[in-house]
């Protein structure tokens, strides 16, 4: 039975021509989800580039320590929220930001760099 | 002007009053091996070659030790590829001291990323000191990825909060401060209450005549608050120190020597023994300041600090690795 069953999908797919089989190619491969939204924060000469970095909801942002010096991200209001560890030169630390609203936050080898990231 | 040869610093300078003049000068010699102290206003020098001339009574009861600061272990970059190697230059500076100092201050950032090799690297190199005995104080370096508790574990025996404590030598109160923990964003160091109520009760009893020494990692005075160069809560410290009559604090850090007086308060910042940094403003940021390869050893340092009985303040010299 299921052998019938599968030769005759098969000839229904061949009658269904170029065209049509493209159009279920299609289908079957077109994805669902948003394309991934991702922002950059340099870190460079004991600062955050850009000092104030605004995103929308959902953005990854991912910080990238380009100084000769460690850094850390370390969220200042609530430190649970992201801490990153020590970051070497060329490291990186990344963190999503799902809800609206301001973010500082600070290295806290160095608190006076500071740098925010505002999500609309 | 005045020459590396210490055999020319021979006579004893006295000067009435500080005069700006003769106190830079005193600076410049202490890169070439001379002992500058001020005693009341009084700046007199000693070259540190006719020590061994000097008037033996008059050093009675002295008390020598040896501040390193800022050994950085694990740094790589420019300038310097090899901080295990200034390291040892400097450990070399210290045993060809003319009298071996009896300890050792270590003013913070021993590691550059608080990992346990770079621990144990520079435990390894300071095994080869004469001094032995080597009291530490944390730097931010020290302190990643675990608030701390590797510093305490290695070094923080006996002491209290994040690692401070107090200890006596020949009459002399040395208190370690802890000033790189939970360090607020836009702030600088910070001692924070449980430490100053603990200082506070530290001194309450110690008679006024005492000289008191306090180590810490970043200067306990604004040096330059722009790169965080400072502590927030000093003054409330140093008004527990206010009875004393020679108070010197020796800070790290900066990478570079730097020294204020400050009525009896005298504080000093060490070299690095690893990499120099810009004079405060002279930079964009405070990082490490490329210098060729040749002058390297000149800008890094030990310092060494002498207490004489009956004398207020304590002879700090600096010395470089060149």
């Amino acid at each position: 039975m299921r052998r019938s069953v599968s030769i005759t999908g098969l000839a229904a797919i061949l009658i269904l021509g170029g065209a049509g089989l493209g159009a279920v190619r299609k289908s079957s491969v077109t994805l669902t989800q948003d394309k991934a939204s991702t922002a950059e924060v340099k870190v460079d000469n004991f600062s955050f580039a850009p000092a104030s970095l605004t995103v929308a909801a959902g953005t990854t942002v991912t910080w990238t320590n380009h100084d000769d010096i460690p850094h850390t991200v370390v969220s200042t209001d609530d430190a649970k929220m992201f801490k990153s560890k020590v970051l070497d030169t060329d490291d990186k630390f990344s963190f999503t930001f799902t809800k609206a609203g301001t973010y500082p936050y600070f290295c806290s080898i160095h608190p006076k760099m500071t740098g925010k990231v505002i999500v609309q | 002007m005045f020459e590396k040869k210490n055999d020319e610093l021979l006579h004893d300078h006295n000067h009435d009053g500080i005069d700006r003049r003769g106190f830079l000068k005193c600076m410049a010699w202490a890169g070439t091996g001379a002992f500058c102290v001020m005693q009341g206003g009084v700046l007199r020098s000693y070259s540190l070659s006719c020590l061994s001339q000097m008037d033996k009574a008059g050093m009675k009861g002295e008390l020598s030790f040896v501040q390193i600061s800022d050994s950085h272990m694990g740094f790589n970059k420019p300038a310097n590829p090899d901080v295990a190697a200034t390291l040892k230059a400097a450990v070399d500076k210290i045993n060809a001291l003319p009298a071996a100092p009896e300890f050792m201050l270590h003013t913070g950032d021993i590691s550059h990323l608080s990992k346990p090799e770079e621990f144990d690297t520079v435990n390894q190199i300071l095994k080869a000191a004469k001094p032995q005995d080597v009291f530490y104080v944390p730097g931010e370096h020290d302190v990643l990825n675990d608030d701390g508790k590797q510093f305490l574990e290695r070094y923080g025996k006996g002491s209290k909060g994040s690692g401070w404590y107090s200890f006596d030598k020949k009459g002399v109160h040395f208190i370690g401060l802890v000033n790189v923990m939970n360090l607020k964003a836009g702030g600088l160091g910070t001692l924070g209450h449980d430490q100053l109520e603990w200082l506070e009760d530290d001194v309450k009893h110690l008679k006024s005549s005492t000289a008191i020494v306090v180590f810490a990692h970043i200067p306990l005075w604004s040096v330059y608050p722009e790169w965080g160069w400072g502590t927030e809560d000093s003054a409330q410290a140093l008004a527990y120190l206010k009875k004393f009559g020679s108070v010197t604090v020796l800070n790290g850090h900066i990478h570079q020597t730097l020294q204020k007086v400050e009525g009896k308060v005298t504080f000093h910042t060490a070299a690095s023994t690893a990499f120099p940094q810009p004079a405060p403003g002279k930079a964009d940021s405070p990082g490490p300041m490329k210098v060729p390869a040749e002058q390297l050893k000149s800008v890094l340092g030990i310092t060494d600090v002498k207490y004489v009985q009956g004398q207020q303040a304590l002879a700090v010299v600096d010395s470089t690795l060149a």
